[in-house]
């Protein structure tokens, strides 16, 4: 049993508690009956009790529990209410979900990103959840007058056992608000655990399947203006002048005007990313009537110079130079390979004596491996609506960081940070997208223009040449066999545009007694973000490829390969900050070898695999392609994953089967390139995103059965099956692939 | 402008647009019927799909002057309360995810389900395959369809 303080977020709750009730107070009613019938269900209660800022009970015992965090496809408004839930102890079909608003007062991390909405808020959930369920049996407690040890529950009923008294949550909740909140509570056992560890659908799906209006780009308001942005057609390039007289006389077009969304001076956030600051608007009362007079916009551009900007990140202000220029891929790709060639001139990690590994080295392995810039391409394109008035202003619509982008709005509209209402729709896929929340100052600033409420939308062509893209990547990775085929020396270096994907700290560092790790970056005008599995994407499948030809060269067997690594890693790890668990890395490639019956050879049967940890979760999978009429098809994916506990499986299970097919689809196909600064994909019919015919034939997900605290999933799926897949595609064709996208052009899987 | 009296989920609606409006404007501007998707507006991505006279198309890509008065079935027309085998399947399997695209997806099933009853494995691939899910839920979608078809 564990006994937590009521410490951190103990705010929340005592906020909360001042204002349970609502006014009107009701006695412990007897009359409620102890649990809700299904009837009581469909009825929503008459007087909600709030008793906490998590959740409130009604007067028939079903429980509403806020979701705090953005709702981006990663089922955190399913998974997160049920932590709470459990230690509530309530039946899950009594349990109503609502999206929380940003409120700094009551949640923490109210962030979609990094895969961390589970990990950071399993305590604070699970406080939240625990903390009710004392406050109602302390309010049974005083009723009975019973000693509150006395008192247990069970799916939203308390109980007395010497007594035989029983009552429902919803007959106490009156009372149970007025509670003080405990000074510390009990968690549940996790072998009591009723509803973590169960698979549970998605809280919204039913109004997804009806076609329901739960994203921002379905929201609308009384008087509402559509707004449009026209920004630079290349990376490289600002607004030089504007005639919008064409515009103006379009049908239905209210305004044509131009927007700098940020100030002078205005020391940008991480996430205030965007290349294209300057940008034209058109306002109107229609979709299609904006897109028109967009259309007819007069605009001339003309080179933007090279700059140098402050940007406050996470780990404290940086500076970023912003070259001029009009940009080309054949050109990233020179440069890139140039960096790559020239030796950093301080090591990121030097252990034992790699020069002198590599010289004295049987054989040496070479291979040098790239990847393109991506586009998140999320399907629901960015869009905000904004109501900004002389004293406030209200937003409401996809943004996975609402707590940073409110501070920007704060400083851009000169309104304190209370004056400012962000509500969160559900939103239509992130992918690290929608934390560069430039949109919505977009909105807020045309929306104070016009003095009226708008809804900025993106074209799906102004979503996908706006930029914040995946940056683009090259790395060279050498290894040194010794005469008995000992892997005696590793060495990475590599980097990208803006950001380098090399971890020095990550495996197989630790395994190796000689390791060296350099990185290089390449400054860029063309703005790049955080993509799923940001740092990993790439470098996952790269190393994992690397380590399937090291394995091959040594004549050992991919897996018992890494296992022997791991081994070593454990008895005697070399250098320190290892930036993993080695038990838990080789568990899930153990896992996963059993699981796939690796090691049996199957008829035209072509298997790779790979294993991964990033995000805090470690996965490891097995790819098995076999040949169609000339063609590889992924017959099945097999993936072991341990991210602690699992609390929704289903969702889980989902997400896992979800990372895999988009590795899989952007590793074989998706590229995002550049002609004098201009994105040469603006649309899905030249950027190639997986569909139905490429995707496995199956997947088989196992999770690794343990007790520790739960980590994400959002993120470590998709950067192992890149190596997986590119290990199994060369036992399928005899050629090794190492530049991403692996399939150009027409070819296609299956 | 001009005036057109549609059929939307058995109901008649007028509309007074531009008669080169696409369908999918009309529908999420004008009949306040969102749950049809804007996600490409070139008939690549299908998140749009509606039933017209029954038939699966991308309503992005059709004229209000081209649907007429013919009738038009959307997302929220597709049943009442959310119980057409495709949506039914669709909740058994848990397939969304952010579940933007999904209204498509199912529209596109449907028309699938009604001109061929028992989907194989390729013809699901072959009918699906203009429906983009940027999640990855297609092994979902397509367990989904199989459900459905019963």
């Amino acid at each position: 049993m564990t006994i937590i303080k009521t410490k951190y977020g103990r705010r929340s709750f005592i906020k909360s508690t001042v204002l349970a009730g609502g006014g009107m107070v009701l006695g412990f009613s007897w009359m409620a009956g102890c649990k809700p019938t299904p009837e009581q269900v469909l009825n929503m209660p008459k007087e909600w009790f709030n008793i906490n800022g998590f959740l409130k009970i009604g007067e028939n015992g079903v429980a509403t529990i806020m979701s705090q965090n953005p709702e981006i496809g990663q089922n955190v408004k399913t998974s997160m209410p049920m932590i709470i839930a459990e230690e509530l102890d309530i039946d899950w079909k009594n349990v109503i979900v609502e999206q929380a608003p940003l409120d700094t007062t009551l949640f923490k991390w109210q962030i979609a990103g990094g895969s961390q909405s589970i990990r950071q808020g399993w305590p604070v959930l699970r406080m939240a959840g625990a903390t009710a369920r004392r406050m109602l049996m302390e309010a049974a407690a005083q009723e009975w007058q019973v000693p509150v040890e006395e008192v247990t529950t069970e799916a939203g009923v308390l109980h007395h056992k010497a007594s035989g008294k029983s009552i429902g949550y919803g007959a106490v909740a009156s009372a149970a608000a007025k509670v003080p909140v405990p000074a510390e509570v009990k968690l549940k056992d996790l072998k009591d655990f009723k509803i973590i560890g169960t698979p549970r659908k998605n809280v919204d799906g039913l109004k997804l399947v009806k076609g329901e209006p739960l994203f921002g780009l379905d929201y609308r308001r009384d008087g509402m203006l559509i707004a449009m942005v026209a920004h630079p057609p290349a990376f490289g390039l600002k607004l030089k002048s504007v005639d919008d007289a064409a515009a103006k006389a379009m049908p239905g077009i209210k305004d044509v005007f131009t927007i700098n969304t940020y100030n002078n001076g205005y020391e940008k956030q991480w996430c205030d990313t965007s290349a294209f600051p300057e940008l034209v608007v058109v306002v109107g009362n229609t979709t299609w009537e904006v897109m028109n007079a967009k259309k007819v916009l007069k605009l001339e551009w003309e080179p933007s110079t090279a700059h140098t900007e402050t940007v406050q990140g996470w780990g404290g202000p940086q500076k970023v130079t912003v070259p001029g220029g009009l940009e080309n891929t054949n050109d990233h790709m020179t440069k890139m390979a140039s960096l790559t060639a020239k030796a950093a001139k301080t090591p990121l990690r030097k252990d034992g004596d790699p020069e002198a590994a590599f010289k004295n080295a049987a054989q040496v392995i070479e291979r040098t491996y790239t990847a393109p810039f991506l586009a998140h391409n999320t399907m629901e394109p960015m869009n905000f609506f904004a109501h900004v008035t002389a004293d406030k202003a209200e937003l409401v619509g996809p943004i996975q960081t609402p707590e940073f982008i409110e501070k920007t709005l704060s400083a851009r509209l000169g309104l304190p940070l209370e004056k400012i209402d962000i509500q969160m729709t559900r939103q239509g896929g992130g992918f690290g997208r929608r934390l560069y929340g430039h949109y919505v100052v977009e909105a807020a600033v045309i929306s104070q223009k016009m003095n009226a409420p708008i809804k900025l939308v993106y074209t799906r062509e102004d979503d996908m040449t706006q930029g914040v893209y995946r940056p683009a990547y090259h790395v060279t990775y050498r290894a040194a066999l010794d005469a008995n085929k000992n892997l005696v020396g590793f060495h990475i270096r590599g980097g990208g545009t803006s950001e380098s994907p090399v971890h020095a700290n990550r495996f197989p560092a630790g395994a190796v007694d000689n390791y060296l790790a350099e990185e290089w970056t390449l400054e860029t005008n063309i703005s790049t973000g955080a993509w799923r599995a940001p740092g990993s994407n790439f470098i996952a499948g790269a190393e994992q490829s690397f380590l399937d030809e090291v394995a091959e060269a040594a004549g050992k067997d991919p897996i018992e390969f890494r296992l022997a690594l791991f081994d070593k890693a454990i008895a005697s790890p070399v250098g320190k900050d290892n930036d993993y668990d080695a038990p838990r890395y080789a568990g899930v490639l153990k896992e996963v070898k059993e699981k796939s019956g690796w090691g049996q050879t199957q008829e035209g049967v072509h298997r790779g695999v790979s294993a991964y940890f990033c995000h805090d979760s470690y996965v490891a999978q097995v790819v098995d392609v076999v040949v169609e009429g000339g063609k590889p098809v992924v017959q099945k994916v097999h993936c072991a994953v341990d991210c602690g506990i699992v609390v929704n499986p289903e969702g889980a299970h989902n997400l896992v089967e979800g990372g895999i097919v988009d590795g899989i689809g952007h590793a074989l196909y998706s590229a995002m390139t550049f002609k004098d600064g201009t994105p040469e994909q603006s649309n899905f019919d030249k950027y190639r995103l997986i569909r139905h015919s490429e995707a496995p034939k199956s997947i088989a997900v196992h999770f690794v059965k343990n007790e520790i605290d739960p980590t994400g999933l959002g993120e470590p799926l998709n950067p192992p099956i890149i190596g997986a897949l590119a290990n199994a595609l060369y036992k399928a064709t005899g050629k090794r692939v190492y530049d991403q996208p692996f399939f150009m052009g027409k070819q296609m899987l299956g | 402008m001009a005036i057109f009296n549609l059929n939307i989920n058995g109901k008649k609606q007028q509309v007074d647009v531009d008669p080169l409006t696409p369908m999918l404007w009309v529908l999420r501007d004008h009949a306040n019927l969102v749950g049809t998707k804007y996600g490409c507006g070139n008939g690549t991505c299908g998140a749009c799909t509606i039933h017209l006279d029954g038939m699966a198309m991308r309503s992005c890509q059709m004229t209000v002057a081209q649907v007429g008065n013919k009738p038009v079935t959307t997302i929220e027309g597709l049943s009442e309360n959310g119980d057409h085998p495709v949506q039914k399947a669709w909740l058994e399997h848990d397939v969304a995810q952010c579940g933007y695209c999904q209204a498509g997806q199912i529209m596109n099933a449907a028309a699938l389900l009604n001109s061929s009853p028992n989907p194989s494995d390729e013809e699901i691939a072959g009918a699906m395959n203009g429906n983009i899910c940027r999640c990855g839920t297609y092994i979902r979608i397509r367990a989904a369809i199989k459900t459905a078809a019963g």
